[in-house]
């Protein structure tokens, strides 16, 4: 009896945990829910470090297209790689993007934040704008939110491009130098990978 | 202007030309070299430039928003030549009733009502004037203390101290219009524009090279990147929907 109750509490406690990181399927709504999730989660201070980052770490899986995101930011060698490669890369890459992506919310979470609006560009994908708000030790910052929406139910944000900036795509240039300044070989990517995510 | 000037344009632009035909947009000029340099500008900001600006940051905002209005005004003198050279009036035009506005009503540009009137003042360069005319980066190298660069922008740099009138009448110390400087003001404004961007980008560079893997190559990105951006104008990363086969 006391096996299921425990298992029936931890049934419930996923469910619980799963619905509070569903968003709305709009974009624009689906980015404001989500990044106000995100900056209140951070600014809470009755939450320690370690449950913060569980919780920005589990919103981000469940609504950031990391596989894309690995694949795109590996470029065309992927299409060189056997199986194996690509799936040690694409694990080193959740831990790496999860950790980077924990720290750069941190530190901009004490900023103000605003959405602005929503532009569809395409079916597959919507630009969403936002803005960190000017204050005394950091100018205004517009960025905006590729948005994938093949599934209009379930969209996944896949980049975030900074005054004009794209982070995936500097992802994906940061990675092509390190494999070109080695003679295009994974393990030295694992290695810096590596040595991030231990950081 | 003399033979000798005449002919160095002349040979920058036939090298510039070729470096179009030649060079792609992530290429590097000496890699290694400029690895080198790099990590001596790591050093120079960690030890200078980074304790600088975060003082400069403790100042009140009324002063750090008037310098950065400071130096935003005075780059205006170099942008106005190279609207027209690109062939927009509208916006020369904009930039030079913005100058006017800041430097009386704005008192010597410390103040900026011209962007309180809607008078735009984006910043450009000679740099940007070639990319405008369809001149390629050439290759991309980093220069001590200036930062990242390319053929075309060093060649821009070095174009911009001759089309700039704050740079002739200070840098090169040529009297304009019974206004003269010396190269301690030229070098002054170029100082204090420096403090202003780097306060106001510390917590940029700290997330940066915080959660680069690689900060040269990123920082190179980053710069490729907005370099683009500012020759089109209107160019942005969403625009270009890259993600093709991740589509389906």
């Amino acid at each position: 009896m006391k096996r299921l109750i425990n298992k029936l509490v931890f049934v419930v406690l996923i469910l619980v945990n799963t619905n509070s990181f569903s968003y709305d399927s709009d974009p624009k709504t689906f980015i404001t829910e989500l990044v106000n999730d995100a900056i209140n989660t951070l600014s809470n201070k009755n939450i320690s470090k370690t449950d913060k980052n569980k919780k920005i770490e589990t919103i981000a899986l469940q609504n950031v297209d990391i596989e894309a995101l690995s694949m795109y930011t590996l470029g065309d060698i992927r299409k060189t790689l056997d199986q194996g490669t690509l799936e040690k890369y694409k694990d080193l890459f959740e831990n790496y993007f999860l950790k980077s992506l924990t720290s750069r919310l941190t530190d901009y979470s004490t900023q103000k934040f605003e959405v602005l609006s929503a532009d569809q560009k395409s079916e597959t994908y919507t630009i969403v704008s936002s803005r960190i708000v000017k204050n005394s030790s950091q100018p205004e910052l517009k960025i905006k939110w590729r948005v994938y929406t093949k599934d209009p139910a379930k969209p996944l944000i896949r980049d975030l491009i900074v005054e004009g900036l794209s982070l995936a795509k500097t992802q994906r240039e940061e990675f092509a130098s390190i494999l070109n300044s080695n003679n295009n070989d994974m393990n030295i990517l694992f290695q810096k990978l590596e040595e991030f995510i231990k950081k | 202007m003399s033979l000798k000037k005449i002919i160095i344009l002349i040979s920058a632009s036939f090298f510039l030309l070729s470096s179009n035909l030649s060079a792609g947009t992530e290429k590097e000029c000496f890699e290694k070299v400029s690895r080198g340099v790099f990590k001596f500008n790591k050093g120079f900001d960690k030890v200078i430039l980074r304790p600088i600006a975060s003082g400069y940051n403790k100042l009140p905002e009324s002063i750090r928003t008037g310098t950065g209005n400071f130096t935003s005004n005075i780059g205006t003198l170099l942008t106005v030549p190279n609207h027209i050279l690109q062939g927009q009036w509208r916006l020369a035009g904009e930039s030079t009733a913005s100058f006017l506005v800041n430097s009386t009503i704005g008192i010597l540009g410390f103040g900026n009502p011209a962007a309180k009137m809607g008078l735009k003042n984006q910043q450009e360069d000679v740099g940007q004037t070639l990319g405008a005319y369809g001149i390629g980066t050439g290759c991309y190298f980093v220069l001590p203390i200036l930062g990242p660069t390319t053929i075309r922008d060093s060649f821009g740099l070095v174009a911009d101290t001759l089309i700039d009138p704050f740079a002739r009448v200070t840098l090169r110390e040529k009297e304009f219009l019974n206004v003269s400087g010396t190269k301690i003001d030229y070098f002054s404004v170029k100082g204090a524009y420096a403090v202003d961007f780097r306060g106001d980008n510390m917590t940029n560079l700290d997330s940066l090279e915080k959660n680069s893997i690689d900060m040269y190559a990123a920082l190179k990105s980053l710069y490729l990147q907005n370099r683009t951006k500012k020759i089109s104008n209107t160019f942005s990363s969403e625009d270009v929907d890259d993600w093709g086969e991740f589509n389906k």
